[in-house]
């Protein structure tokens, strides 16, 4: 298990150094001058642009550049925002607020989609099973932002369930009705993804002989089957956790979720370029971070993972 | 030596195949074409009517887009009157005005072209990485594996929106149709590259590439000829379904504002200009959702038969 550990941790180290390379590349060192680019159609005086390149240490060779930025974030140092607040100051009061609302959102995806998958997947073909597959794919297709404003207005403005947005300080029951619309977009794979996995662990061997030791059915199912059959839905919690980052910028934004998300929505929409990359930086490490966790946890559930080489 | 032995090399008696009992178990087809997974698979899905639907749908998507003046005789940008902002339908006016005092319907059949080839673009960028690298990875192995699938790892490891909103606001007086199809593109080859990486390792170690290592035919032939013909099934499915993706991630950068400019058409700039008057009128903002999510609807419907259709697993599952 520690050499596992290990090796998975080496392995995510040059992934570490690749993503924040890349997001620099894609900033700082495409072709054109990325200060007069950060300024858009407007023309800065020269004394900026100066001062500016001073500060990004555009003078010195690309890759000491790069390592400069490296440092800096690891020290926690992202910049300074337009409105003049450090941004690990900024990240640091609203990074409580999305973890809320995550959280939230991931525990409505999971219980509701662990329940419908394992229903359609013990009455494989039935109208349950038919029903949750359309309503699925409708969710699918439906993109984020849509869902959320379809939300907001029959449930917020319509049926005035809930307040249409977030109220200071983010209390619990203003952020029910966006973790909804968060959950909204993985509970569909996630009740799928069960779903398959149940069909799969029905047809294994230890459920035959569980069933021909006589066991009742209320056992056999949450012990042998459902147990069982969610390993790859953890596993798939890594790749919802990209999609919540994306989903929450949107959906806090539209919610006004004083949130990460938010915050980017608002430095992309004022064109804060270096406040987007910072947080684009933030939230890329986090989820290296989350999916090398998941990766362990993986093979804390799974022997066979550990084992393998 | 006795009559029924028939050939001299002959050493026991033969009965005919057709005395035989073998012959029912071993009864294979010979007469007709020899059926393979393609024409299993077109089979399958031609039977099914959600293909129909989808496909349908799709066909008529792909006319809106190529030809929108057979859907609409009013201009989609000129010809606004702030004076109908926001109003209901009217005579030659079906589905009402924007704020400005638009036409949505003739907004919607000219916004089409522009999701549609986003997507398009998007899903042949994707596809064509995702079969160079993944292709060469998964047959050729060893190092040059090692360097593909971290080169790999490290762009799947970005969110593909996040990455496009990054090199989208920096591009922003850039902003085109092959700009952010270029965007999205660049990162969400990674997913196809890892299926079909998958696969090849599966398919070449298949005893048909070994007869073709045997006869002496080069390694890039048989890659080309014969272990990527059988390993593309997969990727198949999946380019359906992120041709969807890519739609969506198109309406969501035009929605966060890091998109289109709002010169050019986009279901997504359209709901995201409506956003404000959601209260006083939702049509604005929900007739172009409707499109978006109707067009979305059908490639991921389109993909869910094709999956069907191609993967046993997914059969055995229906």
């Amino acid at each position: 298990m520690a050499g596992y550990i290990v090796r998975r941790v080496l392995q995510a180290i040059p992934v570490l150094l690749g993503t924040t390379f890349l997001i620099y590349f894609m900033v700082f060192a495409m072709p054109g001058d990325p200060i007069v680019a950060l300024f858009g159609d407007k023309t800065p005086p020269p004394q900026v642009i100066e001062a500016l390149r001073e500060r990004y240490h555009l003078d010195q060779p690309f890759i000491v550049q790069y390592f400069i930025f490296l440092g800096n974030i690891f020290r926690g140092d992202l910049g300074v925002s337009f409105s003049g607040q450090p941004v690990s100051e900024v990240l640091a009061s609203t990074f409580p607020v999305t973890l809320r609302l995550a959280a939230l959102a991931i525990f409505f995806e999971m219980v509701a989609g662990i329940t419908v998958g394992l229903i359609s997947g013990l009455r494989k073909g039935g109208i349950f099973d038919a029903s949750a597959l359309v309503v699925s794919l409708i969710l699918i297709s439906l993109p984020i932002f849509v869902v959320a404003f379809v939300a907001q207005y029959i449930f917020g403005i319509q049926l005035g369930w809930f307040r249409t947005t977030v109220g200071i300080g983010a209390p619990m029951q203003d952020l029910i009705l966006p973790a909804l619309v968060l959950a909204t977009i993985s509970f569909a794979q996630i009740s799928r993804l069960t779903r398959a996995s149940v069909i799969d662990t029905e047809g294994q061997d230890f459920v035959r002989t569980a069933a021909s030791k006589g066991l009742s059915r209320n056992r056999i199912v949450p012990v042998h089957i459902l147990r069982n059959s969610l390993i790859p839905v953890v596993t798939y919690l890594a790749v919802d956790f990209g999609t919540l980052m994306v989903g929450a910028t949107v959906t806090e934004g539209i919610f006004n979720v004083p949130g990460v998300g938010r915050t980017l929505y608002q430095a992309i929409i004022r064109g804060e370029g270096p406040t987007v990359v910072a947080f684009v930086t933030v939230m890329v490490l986090i989820y290296l971070v989350v999916n090398l966790l998941v990766d362990l946890l993986y093979a804390v559930l799974d022997p066979r993972i550990r084992y393998a080489k | 030596m006795p009559s029924n032995i028939t050939r001299p090399d002959q050493q026991h008696y033969v009965a005919p195949i057709e005395e035989t009992p073998v012959v029912a178990i071993d009864a294979v087809k010979t007469e007709g074409k020899p059926s393979n997974l393609w024409i299993d698979a077109w089979n399958d899905v031609r039977k099914r009517p959600m293909f129909w639907i989808s496909s349908a749908l799709i066909v008529l998507v792909v006319v809106v887009a190529l030809f929108p003046g057979l859907f609409t005789q009013v201009p989609p940008n000129n010809d606004c009157q702030l004076a109908n902002s926001n109003g209901g339908p009217t005579d030659g006016h079906p589905l009402g005005f924007t704020k400005q005092g638009c036409d949505i319907y003739s907004r919607i059949i000219h916004g089409t072209a522009t999701s549609l080839s986003v997507g398009i673009i998007v899903t042949t960028l994707v596809f064509v990485l995702g079969i160079v690298f993944g292709s060469f990875a998964g047959f050729y192995g060893g190092w040059l594996d090692s360097v593909l699938s971290r080169l790999g790892d490290i762009f799947f490891s970005i969110p593909y929106i996040l990455a496009a909103v990054v090199i989208m606001s920096v591009f922003s007086q850039y902003a085109n149709v092959w700009v952010i199809s270029l965007a999205i593109g660049i990162f969400a080859w990674p997913a196809t590259a890892r299926v079909l990486r998958a696969e090849i390792l599966r398919v070449k170690n298949s005893d048909f590439v070994m007869a073709s290592t045997a006869l002496g035919v080069s390694r890039f032939r048989i890659l080309l000829r014969h272990v990527l013909p059988n390993s593309i099934a997969p990727v198949i499915v999946i380019t359906t379904i992120s041709l969807a993706a890519a739609i969506v991630a198109e309406a969501t950068l035009s929605f966060l504002g890091v998109g289109l400019p709002s010169n050019i058409m986009s279901w997504g700039n359209d709901i995201s200009a409506a956003q404000s008057d959601l209260r006083t009128a939702p049509q604005v903002l929900i007739l172009p959702s409707i499109a978006l999510s109707v067009t979305v609807l059908s490639f991921i419907l389109l993909g869910e038969v094709i999956r069907d259709a191609l993967d046993p697993k997914a059969r055995a599952q229906r």
